[in-house]
This record gives C-alpha cells, sequence and structure tokens, in this order.
C-alpha cells in the first residue's frame, strides 16, 4: 500500500492539479475569511468555512478525476491488477495520497483561527470543531470523486459526474424545503425512487428478474406501508432528503453544535465509497 | 509450474477461450501461438490474475491464481499487450515503484532495480520521462518491470509486436537469455519468432488449443504428408498417364506449361506415404519407362508454417462467419517479419 501511495503523491505533484486543488483552497477560504473575519468584524471563523464550502465541487472533481479513470485510459490498471496486492490496498494508498493533498491546505488554513484571535474573542473549540468537520467533509468528498473516477476511463467525464453529484447534494437542503410535506407526495417519491432503484439494479447485474422482483416487493411493501399507515409518510421525503445532504450535516456544526453524527455519517460515506470503488475494480477483472 | 484445468472464459455470448487446459513445465520456453482474436491475450490476463475466468483453474506452483492470488502472483512477472508505463515518470522511478509494490525488502531495493535496468540495458535512460523513450525502450522497461524480484515465470504477451526489424532481434536476444534462468510464456502471431525462441509451441485457434509440442513435433505430426514436385518434359494428358502408376491415394495435380515447342509441365504429388523416396523413385522409373525427361523433381515436408495454417484454417472452415479475418490476419504479417 505505501508503494502506491508514495507513487500516487508523486505523480500527483508531478502534474499541476495538485497545485491548482490547493491554491483553489487556500484562495478561496482565504478569500471568505477576510471577508468575515476581517472586513465584517465576525470573530466566528467557521462562518467562513461555512460560506466557503462550496469549493468543493469545484475543486474535489479536479483532483479525483484522473485517479483511476486514467489507469483505465493508459491500461496501466493491468499493472496493478498483476501486482501481489489487493485492490483494497490499491484504493487505500490511492485514496490516502488524496487525502493528503487535502490536508496539506487545510493544515495552513487551521493557522487562521490564532492569527484571528490576535484581534478578537475567537472561541477556539468551535472554529477547530467546524475546521475538523470541513476536513472530514472532503474526505468523504474525495471518496465519492474517486468512485466516479472508477466507473469511466474519460476523466471528463468522471469529474462531470462528481460535479454533478456534489452539487446536487449541496442543494439537497434547498429542495428540502420545496418540496411538499404531504404523505401522498412523500408516497409517490418513494415510489419514483424504487422504480430507479430497480432500473439501476437491472443495469448493474444485468439480471431482469432479479431487478422486477426487488421492484415489486419494495414497491408492495411501499404500498402496503401507505395503505396502513399513511402518518408515517408525512413529510418523510423531505426529511431523507436533508439527512442525505453532507452539506445540511455540516451547517449544524457551523452554527455551533458539535454534532458527533454528523462525523460518523461522513465516515460511513467515504467508508462505503471506498468499498464500491474496490468493488468496481473488482468488476472489471469479471467484465 | 502452470496447471491450467478447463479454463473458458465468455464475454456476452461470445466464448473467447474454450476448455482450455496444458501444463507448463519449469525452465523451458514457450510460445502461444494463434491468429488475432485468437484468445491468447485472454489466456495470459487470466494465467496473471488480471481477468477472473468464467469456469476453470489456474495454479501456479499450486497456488490458485484467485485463491492464494498474492502468492501465486509473486511467482509471476508479467507484461501485458501494451506496456503499462507510466508516462510521466522515468524508468528508475517506475521501476523503483514496482519494486515496492512487490514487496521487495528496502534493502536490496535499489540493487534489484540497477539489475534489471542492466539486464535489460535501459539504465542510460534510467532519467529521461519514459513518453520520451521510443517503443523499443519502453518494451524493455515493461520487460525490466516483469524481472523486477527475480520471479520464476515471466509471461509476455506479444512482446515484440510494433518494433522495428533490429529492435524485434534484440528482443528476441533478450528473451532466449532469459529463457536460461527463468520459464517464460510468450503469446505471439507470428510465426517465425515462436519457432526462433521456443522450446514449445502451443497453437491456439478460435479459444481452443490445436497442437501442443516441440516444433519439430509438429512438423512430424504432418510428416506424413509428403508432397512431391515435379516439372516434366511432356504434355499434362501423357504425364497424367504415366503417373497412373502411383498408388491410388496419392493426391496428384497436373498443370500444363505455357511454352513454346514441345510441350512441358508441373505436377503436384500429395501422399501418405512414410517414405516420400519410394514415391520418388517410382516418378522417375514411371518417366524412365516412357522415354519423357524429368526436369525437375522435389520434395517438400510439411513445415511448421503448414502445420499452423491448416490448424487454424481448419478451425476456420468449423466457423466459416469469421474464416476471412485468420488466413488474412495471420499470413500477411509472417511475410511482413521474414522480410
Amino acid at each position: 500500500m505505501s508503494a502506491i501511495f508514495r507513487h500516487e503523491l508523486r505523480s500527483h505533484f508531478h502534474g499541476i492539479t495538485a497545485y491548482l486543488f490547493m491554491a483553489f483552497i487556500l484562495a478561496f477560504i482565504g478569500i471568505y475569511t477576510s471577508l468575515y473575519c476581517f472586513k465584517a468584524y465576525v470573530t466566528n471563523f467557521e462562518y467562513a468555512l461555512g460560506a466557503g464550502c462550496f469549493i468543493f465541487f469545484i475543486c474535489i472533481p479536479i483532483l479525483t478525476m484522473k485517479a483511476i479513470a486514467e489507469e483505465r485510459k493508459q491500461k496501466t490498471d493491468q499493472l496493478l491488477y498483476s501486482l501481489p496486492l489487493s485492490m483494497t490496498k490499491v484504493v487505500l494508498g490511492k485514496y490516502l495520497a488524496m487525502v493528503v493533498i487535502f490536508t496539506i491546505p487545510m493544515l495552513i488554513v487551521s493557522l487562521y483561527p490564532l492569527i484571528i484571535k490576535n484581534y478578537g474573542g475567537v472561541w477556539l473549540p468551535e472554529a477547530y470543531g467546524t475546521l475538523l468537520c470541513f476536513w472530514l467533509m472532503g474526505c468523504a468528498f474525495i471518496a465519492v470523486g474517486m468512485f466516479m473516477s472508477s466507473v469511466t476511463e474519460n476523466q471528463a467525464i468522471a469529474a462531470g459526474f462528481c460535479f454533478l453529484v456534489l452539487i446536487i447534494n449541496y442543494f439537497l437542503g434547498t429542495f428540502a424545503n420545496y418540496v411538499n410535506t404531504s404523505a401522498r407526495s412523500s408516497f409517490y417519491a418513494v415510489c419514483v425512487c424504487i422504480v430507479l432503484l430497480a432500473i439501476v439494479w437491472w443495469i448493474v447485474t444485468k439480471n431482469e428478474l432479479l431487478a422486477a422482483i426487488v421492484g415489486v416487493v419494495l414497491m408492495a411493501a411501499n404500498v402496503g406501508l401507505f395503505k396502513f399507515k399513511s402518518s408515517l409518510f408525512e413529510g418523510f421525503f423531505p426529511t431523507l432528503l436533508e439527512k442525505l445532504s453532507l452539506y445540511e450535516r455540516f451547517y449544524v456544526t457551523v452554527d455551533g453544535v458539535l454534532d458527533l453524527t454528523a462525523f460518523v455519517f461522513f465516515i460511513t460515506i467515504g467508508g462505503v465509497f471506498l468499498y464500491l470503488t474496490v468493488q468496481s475494480l473488482e468488476k472489471r477483472r469479471y467484465s | 509450474m502452470i496447471e491450467v484445468k478447463h479454463l473458458t472464459k465468455k464475454y456476452g455470448n461470445h466464448e473467447a477461450v474454450s476448455d482450455l487446459s496444458f501444463t507448463i513445465e519449469d525452465g523451458q520456453v514457450y510460445g502461444f501461438l494463434g491468429p488475432n482474436g485468437a484468445g491468447k491475450s485472454t489466456t495470459m490476463n487470466i494465467m496473471t490474475g488480471c481477468l477472473a475466468a468464467t469456469d476453470g483453474q489456474v495454479t501456479i506452483d499450486g497456488y490458485d491464481i484467485f485463491e492464494d492470488s498474492a502468492k501465486a502472483k509473486a511467482l509471476i512477472g508479467y507484461l501485458p499487450e501494451q506496456p503499462p508505463l507510466y508516462m510521466d515518470s522515468t524508468p528508475a522511478e517506475y521501476l523503483d515503484f514496482v519494486a515496492r509494490a512487490k514487496g521487495i525488502p528496502a534493502k536490496e531495493l535499489k540493487a534489484e532495480v540497477e539489475r534489471v535496468m542492466e539486464q535489460t540495458q535501459i539504465t542510460e535512460m534510467r532519467d529521461r520521462l519514459i513518453k520520451h523513450l521510443s517503443k523499443g525502450y519502453k518494451q524493455r522497461v515493461g520487460i525490466a518491470q516483469a524481472l523486477l524480484g527475480n520471479p520464476k515465470l515471466i509471461i509476455l504477451d506479444e512482446p515484440t509486436v510494433g518494433l522495428d526489424p533490429r529492435q524485434i532481434i534484440e528482443i528476441r536476444e533478450l528473451i532466449a537469455s532469459l529463457g536460461k534462468e527463468h520459464t517464460v510464456v510468450l503469446s505471439s502471431h507470428i510465426l517465425s519468432e515462436v519457432q526462433a525462441v521456443c522450446d514449445n509451441i502451443m497453437i491456439i485457434s478460435h479459444g481452443k488449443m490445436v497442437a501442443m509440442g516441440t516444433a519439430e513435433n509438429l512438423e512430424d505430426i504432418f510428416a506424413g504428408r509428403t508432397t512431391v514436385t515435379l516439372t516434366a518434359d511432356a504434355g499434362a494428358e501423357e504425364t497424367e498417364a504415366i503417373l497412373s502408376v502411383l498408388p491410388e491415394d496419392c493426391g496428384i495435380d497436373v498443370k500444363a506449361l505455357e511454352t513454346e515447342g514441345a510441350p512441358k509441365c508441373d505436377a503436384v504429388i500429395t501422399s501418405s506415404a512414410e517414405d516420400p523416396d519410394a514415391i520418388c523413385r517410382q516418378v522417375f522409373f514411371a518417366f524412365a519407362k516412357a522415354g519423357r525427361a524429368l526436369l525437375k523433381l522435389g520434395v517438400e515436408r510439411a513445415s511448421l508454417e503448414d502445420v499452423f495454417i491448416e490448424l487454424t484454417g481448419d478451425q476456420a472452415q468449423e466457423a466459416p462467419a469469421e474464416a476471412p479475418d485468420v488466413s488474412a490476419e495471420a499470413q500477411p504479417s509472417e511475410t511482413e517479419v521474414d522480410k
């Protein structure tokens, strides 16, 4: 794993992407810090992070798009398959290299609260708690981006997918506010989700029968539940959207509540997408 | 030792490899020979654990390539058809990475990288970017990568494809020298190459093993097919009459030559007789008796090339849809290199 990690780190710094990524993060957090803390005299450093967190959907794709798509395109993935390494180690090595590149600017950013403290009363635990949350969210997004890179051999498509997923995630909270909270509309929304799930299942497994069974069973459960206990559906869909949004969980921390469930959620999302990346690579062997 | 048992690989409904079984003994050079699309690369990818088989088993020195993949892969050095090189690194960096990934201890790392660079003669290119190297050098870096860790088995997929004739000779010499210390398996669609480098030849066509053995062995299989060619100082009809004394199982093909003056003709006699000399004697005396001169008389044994074309051609007849590909692709490339 350390071999992959070293190699990845080196190749990131061979190109321009790592520098671009770091410069981007530093520039935007710098701008928001000076706007909030120095211009508007706000002593809450976390507000700068809260306002600047949109940078993820711009800079994460830049960092992650190459990760696996490029290997596949250059056929160097053949080497990875033939080495005596498990795919888990390969994926972890690549992931850790990207996390390190993300951590470098974050370490620089971590000096900001100390600097601001010289000029006013910064409540450091809150500032660093938010910074940690910000970092964990970034790590989760890197895992998402890496998975997107593993499903295609075209870097641009990988970046596009990653951008799309992240930006939808960003606006998920806003969408949730506009969604009808009635039980019936939630029921319909869940129906649509089940159909989509069945279609995805069919595409991934190429097994029509199994996909149909999964779809029908879930749909029956959904209809049954709605018939007998429709109160469950009230406000269900908007809440679900909000719960799925990584940003919504991060904002809670920005508002001053150190929510450990958010930390667990980020780590889980990261783990799930790393697992999916390993599976995506393994699947190539069976294609 | 590699044991391949009942290997099958399906892509959708297409069977790229079907029920392939063979054993590769230690210390020899093996060649996979077959036209393009015969399933050579697929087989090699499965043998090295890069691809999963639909059915069947591959064991390397008793370790299953999928169950004990780490142990099995540690015994193999593999160069895929397209050398898996990182274009933005130098050979030294690249080999350092692969050596670490193969788990070579840090102490021996440097010496090992130097050793393989020495062996493949890329030491002087060590600090150039791989993307700036010529194709021949890229191939050498690819082979160097396979040699790292001194694996027992070296598997090379089409190692000379796309190289110029001098580079081809150099790579072949390198392979021959590797064959002294390692078991080498290489694939090629070029017959003369396999014949020049390999002790053992496996001919694969449409995912099936159609023949296996040494070059001489394979020729022997077809040794029964003797072809006698002659040019006679007689007309076609007369020649046919003269040759009618030959045993009935001989195939006779007579062609009149367009000449001024006395008629001449060529004849090709194919026979399954054990002793080609007997046919020649009969032909000679038959013409002598008829008072006609033989201008030319020659015997040809089946060459490996005939075996190859015959074997892969047979397959082509079974699967008529793909027949043109087989002959069209297999033949020109051979002549290309023979030149």
